[in-house]
């Protein structure tokens, strides 16, 4: 086996973190070290998830990189590796990093520190699980990434953090619970948590359906789905600007990664009965927020809710098993997690200036900050889903999909691009244009240098997957047609079963 | 080369000023965009008459880049030419010259022109990716594109809050038009598995028998995607009950309405049903639909005019209703004159509003007519081009003899329609007769509101008045030249004798499809028809704003209803307002204060936390510390054990 890469982009920011330890945080110079070394840390990791890139393998359906580990049991093995659908969430995490580091650089002020080592753990933990292919390794990182997150809301966050994080507390765990009470099962009944065994394995059918609802449950709340979806606003508004970045940008991003990973090849029968769950939720959750986004006043609060609206797509995309609706959802994920990233960075610019996020104190924003209007301009249609950005792809892509599935998704989930440019034109329209009658606002002054080296690359990505977005969507075709042969092969032989048992009935 | 130069000239002036604007100073950014995109319309010509006439190639493409690969699905940017192609290229980008130019001259005082600039060229470039597309996806690329430019455009003045809603209305507008056209887009790829033009079209016959159901009913499938289509055109082009963001997109500066909201973006919807035409020849339900919209955003649009008072309101109305007409052509099968109008229409359209803009810039920015009067002698080359385009919008001619370019065009629509044998074709012409009637009446308004009786303004704004530059009118020669001559020199090959073979097959048609040819073989009285009702319109405004100039605030006051009825638009705006926009931020209050917080918080984490501190404190209570209390607890807790059992035990 070549050199151990995955574990060494999982290692690296906790080696990081140690570094950032042993460094003394008394003085100013130290904590400057301590920034650097966050930044460094951040950088050499997304080169070596680069790395994954050049390196991968697009037209194999195997994993890749992998690495394996004798651990808890013969069969609770340390067991990672890749395929097209996580390596882009890797790279999409790494990718981030550097830019919650320096979006921090200046507005977290106290306990710089532990921000710091919260936030490099926190991403160990975030590429542990877009990597694991072991339901326990999943299971804890997955779990353990609330543990630094609770920290980054509680700790560095607004005035109602505390309500905030016990909200979003209160949801994962609960969710998680059950999940975790199915893998014991799993553990039990087949005698391994191996993923690439599992997949093979052929769960009683009616056992399915509840270890499908128990995974299920979780994802959902992680996405977040309709109608668990009521934490995100919450702590998105009292997440420090970092934080949302991590929180929109990746966390929300496990939810859709776990179900592509666990839900549809473990439970290929649970996914298809409850098809239509998954389709009315999502479309509930596209229109419904999209409504609540347009009575928003308060920025973050408003992308938060678009947020659950773009995440529906995702949901609705996957649960069409066609090439289409999968891509298309794997692709608004990495393009949600740029364009909301980006969006939340925005935010973060005017809010570290004025401390306010209520869109009334704002508006005409634009006579002092024009670059910084013409980046949030594009972010927003990027929102909006204008093709030609990578917003527009996914949600073509997902809705492709589902209208040859079910026509009455497309058709309902197709308003949400009405609405979303209802809300987002009118957030633009009252932040950016109009006259200045707020006397801070005239003091306002554009983009400073560090911001600047912040947006553009946010920028230049979105344009650049929207014009050639098959730099991303050519990875992964192969393990989205394994995927959907696996599926398909699956409900041919319950098809076929059911076909069985009636004709036993019926004699 | 010379195709992707035409396409990408624009975008590369749009990006240069766009990005180093500061830098390179106004001046320069002006010549830098106007010189590439006057490039590009020298080319365009080059291509049509190459196109059109010399060599007839009718199916170049060229691919730039492979854009979206998922499945059954391959996408590519690339660039397809033929006639009906070069037609719109040269449209474009002539227009689009002229108001870079004109603008050079319009722009002069506004301290962020290298911004106008940009956005000018990067609207050409969208609309040339719009025109140029050989599949559905770039073309909705485009068409989005050109929607994005016009928000931009309109909300130019973003200070103006008029404006920046002006500039939301047709956004959104716009993306209801949009979602019928991305859900057609769907709907051809689930039935053809493919968006490419050239599949899709060649398959097309295929589709005739097939259905699809939809709430219960089943409908033919062309027809369902023919008419989805039809709902992104009825959103770009301002058709009836889409139309509300047309005349309010006026807000943008007005070498904008010349360029996006006349000659070029507002007609993509006809180029679209025009570019699908093997398509809309199968589904006639559809095409009676189209008629029927076209005719009456025809008559409902110059019915508005007659009593705007704005001057760009009156041209907006116009641009809406004479986009009726070319509908109209479309649907009765005679697409060629769908498109001849829309070639003729940008070049007298154009020039109206940048006549207007030129009288709107010497009275320092008055637009209300009201206000203006008699400006002849002030600014008479102004009033010379405004004439024309009156003259060629009204179909100024004598037939068979010569006419100016909307005599040819617009008459052609109005024939057609006679012609047509759908059952609707008799409301259309009739409907457009009336119509034909009523632009000449409001053009002659216009200009006579403005340009003869004594001067209305105040002695301030006379004092200011003066002719604009040369910069601002010697591009409109261009468009003078357009205006009178387009309808006489390209009458033949459009829509007579050469039709077919300037055609080629960028449009299809049936071959019982003979309206081309019947519609010159009219009677005299119907040939005769539309000049008549043209001069019966010229006469009633003659009697009315220059003769008896009082008599029509009597009118007004006389006939109080229809007049408000006619000044509020139909009331539109109203009752839009009324049944979609507050509704929707309403619903978003009660789906976000009822939903989210009163019941989903209220009975998940907010409830449950609550309940949990009120079972912890009853349990808290429970540790009294009295041993009776303990004692008494065991004793029921033993007692439901005990019971349990025996019940149990009885069992087995």
């Amino acid at each position: 086996m070549d050199w151990p890469i995955l574990s060494t982009i999982i290692l690296i920011p906790l080696l990081g973190s140690l570094t950032i330890l042993l460094i003394n945080s008394e003085d100013e110079i130290g904590n400057r070290n301590i920034k650097i070394v966050a930044l460094y840390t951040c950088i050499v990791n997304f080169l070596a998830s680069i790395f994954l890139w050049v390196n991968f393998d697009k037209l194999s359906s195997e994993f890749q990189f992998i690495e394996r580990y004798a651990w808890l049991a013969e069969n609770i093995t340390y067991h990672v590796g890749i395929d097209g659908i996580s390596l882009f969430l890797i790279i999409l995490t790494t990718f981030l990093m550097p830019f919650c580091i320096l979006a921090s650089w200046t507005n977290v002020k106290n306990k710089i520190k532990d921000y710091m080592v919260a936030f490099l753990i926190l991403e160990s933990l975030m590429i542990g699980v877009f990597c694991a292919l072991d339901l326990v390794v999943f299971y804890l990182f997955f779990e353990a990434c609330l543990i630094p997150m609770f920290l980054i809301i509680g700790v560095w966050g607004g005035a109602r953090r505390v309500y905030a994080t016990f909200k979003f507390f209160l949801y994962t765990l609960s969710g998680s619970v059950l999940m975790l009470i199915a893998i014991i099962y799993i553990y039990i009944v087949t005698g391994t948590t191996d993923v690439t065994i599992l997949s093979g394995y052929d769960f009683n059918y009616s056992i399915q359906n509840w270890l499908w609802l128990a995974f299920f449950i979780s994802f959902a709340v992680k996405m977040p789905m309709f109608p668990v979806h009521t934490w995100l606003p919450d702590a998105h508004v009292e997440a420090p600007t970092a934080g949302s970045v991590i929180l929109a940008g990746v966390l929300l991003k496990m939810g859709g990664y776990g179900i592509l990973r666990f839900s549809i090849p473990l439970f290929p029968i649970g996914s298809f009965v409850f098809t239509d769950l998954v389709f009315v939720l999502s479309v509930i959750a596209i229109i419904y927020t999209s409504f609540i986004a347009i009575a928003q006043e308060d920025i973050k609060k408003l992308i938060a809710y678009s947020s659950v609206a773009h995440m529906g797509f995702v949901t609705m995309g996957i649960f069409t098993f066609t090439d289409q609706g999968i891509q298309g959802g794997v692709f608004q994920m990495i393009s949600h997690g740029l364009i909301s990233s980006a969006l939340f960075l925005s935010v973060g610019v005017i809010y570290d200036r004025l401390h306010t996020r209520e869109i009334a104190v704002y508006g005409g924003v634009v006579k002092k900050m024009p670059i910084y209007a013409a980046f949030f301009l594009v972010f927003t249609m990027a929102n909006i889903g204008l093709p030609g950005t990578s917003g527009f792809v996914g949600e073509f892509l997902t809705l492709l999909g589902a209208f040859k599935v079910n026509l009455y998704v497309a058709f309902f989930a197709t308003t949400g691009v009405i609405l979303s440019a209802a809300y987002a034109l009118w957030l633009y329209k009252r932040v950016i244009f109009g006259v200045i009658t707020n006397d801070e606002v005239e003091k306002l002054l554009d983009l400073n240098l560090r911001e600047y080296i912040i947006l553009l690359p946010f920028v230049l990505l979105i344009i650049l997957f929207g014009v050639y977005p098959n730099m991303v969507i050519d990875l992964t075709a192969t393990s989205t047609t394994n995927l959907i042969d696996n599926y398909n092969y699956a409900i041919e032989q319950y098809q076929s079963h059911l076909v069985s048992v009636n004709l036993e009935i019926g004699t | 080369m010379l195709y992707s130069s035409i396409v990408f000239l624009p975008l590369i002036g749009a990006i240069l000023t766009g990005l180093f604007g500061k830098t390179i100073g106004a001046r320069k950014s002006e010549l830098i965009t106007s010189t590439l995109v006057a490039i590009s319309a020298l080319l365009s010509w080059y291509v049509l008459l190459n196109v059109g006439w010399v060599n007839g190639k009718n199916d170049q493409v060229i691919v730039i880049l492979k854009w979206l690969t998922s499945g059954a699905l391959d996408l590519s940017w690339s660039i397809r030419v033929d006639t009906l192609t070069a037609v719109m290229l040269v449209v474009v980008n002539t227009v689009s010259a002229v108001v870079h130019f004109y603008s050079i001259g319009y722009m002069h005082n506004d301290p962020s022109r290298q911004r106008f600039f940009s956005y000018l060229s990067l609207f050409t470039f969208a609309m040339l990716m719009l025109v140029t597309s050989n599949n559905f996806l770039q073309l909705f690329f485009g068409w989005e594109g050109v929607g994005l430019a016009s928000y931009l455009l309109i909300g130019f003045w973003h200070h103006k809050e008029s404006a920046n809603n002006a500039a939301i209305k047709a956004f959104i507008v716009n993306r209801v038009g949009d979602f019928g056209f991305a859900l057609g887009i769907f709907c051809i790829f689930y039935f053809f598995g493919s968006l490419d033009f050239n599949t899709v079209f060649s398959n097309a016959s295929d589709l005739v028998d097939k259905k699809i159901n939809i709430f219960g009913y089943s409908i033919s499938a062309i027809s369902f995607i023919c008419f989805l289509l039809f709902i992104g055109a009825m959103g770009k082009s301002a058709q009836f009950l889409l139309h509300t963001w047309l005349p309010d997109a006026m807000e943008g500066p007005t070498p904008v309405s010349a360029l996006i909201h006349a000659a070029t973006m507002v007609t993509a919807g006809v180029f679209l049903v025009a570019r699908c035409s093997p398509l809309y020849e199968l589904a006639p339900s559809v095409m009676s639909l189209i008629v029927f919209i076209g005719a009456t955003t025809a008559i409902f649009a110059a019915s508005v005019a007659l009593v705007q008072n704005d001057i760009k309101k009156v041209i907006a109305y116009s641009t809406c209703s004479q986009l009726g007409y070319m509908f109209v052509a479309l649907g009765v099968g005679a697409y060629q004159v769908g498109i001849f109008h829309l070639f003729t229409h940008a070049f007298f359209k154009a020039l109206l509003f940048l006549g207007a803009g030129s009288v709107i810039h010497a009275m320092s920015n008055e637009q209300d007519m009201r206000h203006m009067g008699g400006l002849r002698k002030f600014i008479p080359k102004t009033y010379i081009l405004m004439l024309v385009g009156t003259l060629a919008l009204t179909g100024f001619g004598v037939p068979g003899l010569f006419g100016m370019a909307g005599f040819y065009s617009k008459d052609a629509i109005v024939e057609a329609a006679y012609v047509s044998s759908i059952s609707i074709g008799s409301y259309a012409f009739t409907m457009l007769l009336v119509a034909a009637l009523m632009t000449s009446f409001y053009s002659w308004r216009l200009i006579f509101m403005t340009f003869h009786g004594t001067p209305r303004a105040s002695k301030e704004v006379m004092s200011h008045l003066h002719e604009s530059p040369n910069i601002m009118l010697i591009p409109l020669i261009i468009l003078v030249i357009g205006s009178i001559l387009s309808g006489y020199a390209f009458y033949d090959s459009f829509i007579y004798a050469g039709f077919k073979e300037f055609w080629a097959s960028s449009i299809f048609i049936l071959k019982d499809n003979y309206i081309l040819k019947e519609l010159h073989d009219v009677s005299y009285l119907i040939k005769w028809s539309p000049t008549i009702m043209m001069i019966i319109g010229v006469t009633f405004a003659y009697y009315l704003y220059i003769r008896n100039p009082h008599i029509p605030q009597k009118i007004a006051k006389d006939q109080e209803v229809l007049y408000s009825f006619l000044l509020n638009k139909w009331y539109f705006d109203e009752i839009y307002n009324y049944i979609f926009v507050r509704p929707a931020v309403l619903v978003g209050k009660i789906f976000w204060k009822r939903g989210d917080e009163n019941i989903i918080n209220r009975f998940g984490p907010d409830g449950i936390s609550k309940q949990v501190v009120k079972i912890t404190k009853k349990i808290v209570q429970l540790q009294s510390g009295l041993i009776y209390h303990y004692a008494f607890s065991m004793i029921i807790g033993l007692t439901f054990i005990i019971t349990f059992y025996i019940i149990v035990g009885r069992g087995s």
